[in-house]
């Protein structure tokens, strides 16, 4: 909606079929959809708890709608930042030009909890770093998209894309008749063409896996998902070994080589003879193959140390630095605690800002200015004075909203997309991503372990 | 395909298959129940069962005294007995989610939905109000895991895991079935509770109708035996699950497995040439438990050989 309450110009023909839906019908369908997702299985899973509580992430049936244009223009976005990205994590492990011209400073990279000194020199198939990135971004305004967040390790959230849509086609086919929908549904086949794409040099028919650390994990739902779409083994690290400076599964024929791993497990599991001696998760051995460019690992080993918040508030010098071009896509300003004179801006405005932990995830340890009550504020201040460094403050967007169905009807609700950028011999996405949506009024936070929501994500074709 | 993804297809089946199994010899002995028979008798029956499942240390430890409502408690909805069929279904489903992307999505959701249902029907009390009805969905749940699999799934070694995983089983529970029945007998004399005990053992195996259409005589426990054993062409014979272990053990083959084929190989064809009449001149239980132990080295071999194999 515009702030005048006026239908935007490409939620006009929803807004109409909208109008003709009864409370009870959205109802009906919205049991139906429940029901279907519980039925396939598609939950995510707590930690700790036994199979009985596996909980659905909420599915709101009201698309989020994107005209061409504006895609257009993110996608343009997308593309240049993941691409200078990648070219800065590469320099980072080999010449460092970037902190030699004094863009970033050396303290960041090197006091950065995500650098791998393991990955100094290592060269990876095409250069390439980042093979999926999951792109948060927000909208304040016509044609103004801001990155929130890159998130250059493991990103997860892809399949509820497509099970959102697969969802939407099913409760709602005349909708898609009526709307022109670009299809996200060959997202599989562009990963796994991606995959294969950044095979060890000299593979001429790649074996792709997907390494998962076990049914347990919250995501176990989406490895599952993709290694079945893409038609390859799910592996856990103990279904791998390594010998004779190969990566090989244990199949019921015997060893079969390994070429591409896309590991949905973080560096610190990978291998227990290089990283966590105490991971049963990964596979002794792996970084030895893997420095021998003899495997390749989706996403590569030291990713992280470009998509922490305290990198990010570099991104447009970052872009500026490797591409000689101006950012398509807008940064949050940030202000770094770290710097005695932004510390100070963000201690007097605290009420009015959101404060982020650097290397926070999953909407935990930040404070959100405006939300919080003046005792919370007030103990935040005392945490940010102890450790200003691992700190950084943005103020509150006005962030764009989208309607909503919610107990009372549908009505406004704060909304973030991510979009999934591959990055192999070429750049490719689907258009679209993950929407989600914060299902409190008022409140800004759409992780789902916040009690975030989902919802399909319709980029228009004209 | 991967060793741990073969294991979790293989136990997936023979859990599913255990399941059905169980609720089958619940279902008969419920139905025998009606008959007007001695409270001794009834007792007797029941326990034979937990005798079949070797399961009666456990239940006498638990429960004590034998009766039908404990029984059938213990034998379905005890988490603790790894036989119940609760157990074999989570268990099932567990094996299912694990490997779903290897599974097509029918398959999974089948099994997702068994499980999901399970639960409904137990706390919604059906199994006390209707037991048999409730036997009847376990059998049908088994029939639709077992029909959506060769409906839907790509014929390769996925496949022959499962169809290994519920053959073995398969085999194994009919053994028992019927070398506890014949144990009954041999201390029993009444051939008219006979009559009863053989058509109960064949309505447990679905096979009172086939036994009718192939002998159309009376039942007599040699034909039964003799049924159950050596006929390929009853589908939860010895013969029929050995024909089924042997086909897909040979899809399947791999560089260490043909000792494990050869010993296979050997079963069927003991059952495919064997005789009734010299089955029971050497003694019908000492050849189950024989076949028994036979089943059981089998399954161990096919673990040993595919599904947890030694590194590199």
């Amino acid at each position: 909606m515009m702030a005048d309450g006026a239908v935007r110009p490409h939620y006009r023909a929803f807004a109409e079929w909208l109008a003709q839906q009864t409370h009870d019908a959205i109802e009906r369908k919205r049991a139906e959809a429940d029901l279907a997702f519980r039925r396939v299985g598609i939950t995510f899973a707590v930690y700790g708890d036994n199979a009985g509580t596996e909980r659905l992430i909420p599915f709101d049936m009201i698309p989020r709608i994107i005209p061409a244009h504006e895609w257009a223009l993110l996608q343009r976005g997308l593309e240049q930042r993941v691409r200078a990205l990648n070219m800065f994590i590469d320099d980072i492990y080999h010449e460092q030009h970037i902190i030699r011209a004094g863009v970033v400073p050396a303290e960041q990279i090197y006091r950065n909890a995500q650098y791998r000194p393991e990955m100094q020199g290592i060269r990876v198939a095409s250069d390439i770093y980042a093979h999926i990135a999951g792109i948060d971004i927000v909208r304040a305004g016509a044609g103004e998209f801001y990155v929130l967040e890159d998130n250059l390790r493991v990103p997860s959230g892809v399949s509820y894309m497509l099970e959102d849509r697969k969802m939407m086609m099913r409760l709602y086919p005349e909708l898609f008749a009526s709307h022109k929908v670009a299809p996200v549904e060959h997202y599989p086949d562009l990963l796994l063409d991606n995959l294969r794409s950044v095979a060890p040099v000299g593979v001429i028919d790649p074996t792709v896996v997907v390494m998962t650390p076990g049914m347990y994990n919250s995501a176990y739902f989406e490895h599952a998902f993709l290694a079945q779409q893409m038609g390859v083994e799910l592996v856990e690290g103990k279904d791998l070994f390594v010998n004779n400076n190969a990566v090989w599964m244990r199949t019921t024929r015997g060893p079969r080589r390994v070429d591409v791993i896309y590991r949905r497990l973080d560096d610190d599991f990978l291998d227990p003879l290089a990283f966590r001696a105490d991971s049963a998760l990964g596979v002794p051995g792996l970084l030895s193959v893997y420095r021998a460019g003899r495997v390749t690992l989706a996403n590569a080993i030291g990713t992280g140390v470009a998509d922490d918040k305290s990198i990010y508030p570099y991104v447009p010098a970052i872009i500026r630095f490797y591409l000689s071009e101006e950012p398509v896509l807008n940064n949050v300003p940030t202000y770094q605690c770290r710097h005695r004179n932004e510390l100070d801006y963000t201690l007097a405005n605290l009420a009015q800002l959101v404060v982020k932990e650097v290397h926070g995830a999953g909407g935990y340890g930040m404070l959100v200015g405006p939300a919080a009550s003046k005792q919370e504020v007030e103990d935040f201040r005392a945490r940010l004075l102890a450790r200003p460094d691992v700190y950084i403050a943005q103020p509150t967007l006005a962030l764009s909203n989208c309607p909503t169905f919610v107990e009372n009807g549908v009505a406004p609700r704060h909304i973030d997309l991510r979009p999934f950028v591959l990055s192999g011999k070429t750049i490719s996405m689907v258009p679209g991503g993950l929407t989600r949506v914060a299902l409190r009024e008022g409140s800004l936070v759409v992780n789902s372990s916040q009690g975030g929501g989902t919802k399909d994500t319709w980029v228009l074709e004209q | 395909m991967l060793s741990r993804t073969a294991d979790h297809l293989f136990w997936m089946a023979r859990y599913t298959e255990r399941a059905e199994n169980t609720a089958r010899m619940l279902d008969v002995n419920v139905q025998t129940a009606l008959l007007p028979q001695s409270e001794d008798a009834a007792r007797q029956a029941w326990r034979a069962m937990l005798g079949i499942s070797e399961l009666q240390q456990a239940y006498d430890r638990k429960h004590g005294a034998v009766a039908q409502r404990d029984v059938i408690e213990f034998m379905v909805c005890d988490p603790d007995n790894p036989s119940s069929i609760i157990a074999c279904l989570t268990a099932a489903r567990e094996n299912a989610r694990a490997v779903r992307g290897t599974l097509t999505t029918e398959v999974w959701e089948v099994q997702n939905q068994t499980y999901l249902d399970l639960r409904r029907r137990l706390h919604g009390g059906q199994l006390r109000q209707d037991p048999s009805q409730f036997f009847e969905w376990v059998k049908y749940r088994s029939h639709l895991s077992r029909g959506v699999t060769l409906g839907t799934m790509l014929r390769d070694e996925a496949v022959n895991f499962m169809r290994l995983g519920t053959f073995l089983e398969r085999a194994d529970n009919t053994a028992r079935i019927l070398d506890v029945k014949f144990h009954d007998s041999e201390s029993e004399a009444e051939t008219r509770r006979d009559f009863y005990y053989w058509a109960a053992l064949l309505r447990s195996v679905s096979g009172f109708e086939i036994y009718r259409k192939v002998y159309r005589d009376v039942i007599t426990p040699a034909r039964v035996a003799e049924l159950l054993m050596l006929r390929a062409d009853m589908p939860r014979s010895l013969l029929a699950c050995m024909d089924e272990v042997v086909d897909n053990l040979r899809e399947v083959r791999n560089d260490v497995s043909s000792e494990t084929e050869r010993l296979a190989g050997q079963l069927h064809a003991e059952l495919r040439f064997g005789r009734i009449d010299d089955i029971l001149q050497r003694g019908l239980h000492d050849t189950l438990t024989e076949f028994l132990q036979r089943i059981y080295e089998l399954g161990n071999r096919v673990s040993r050989d595919f599904l947890v194999p030694l590194a590199a």
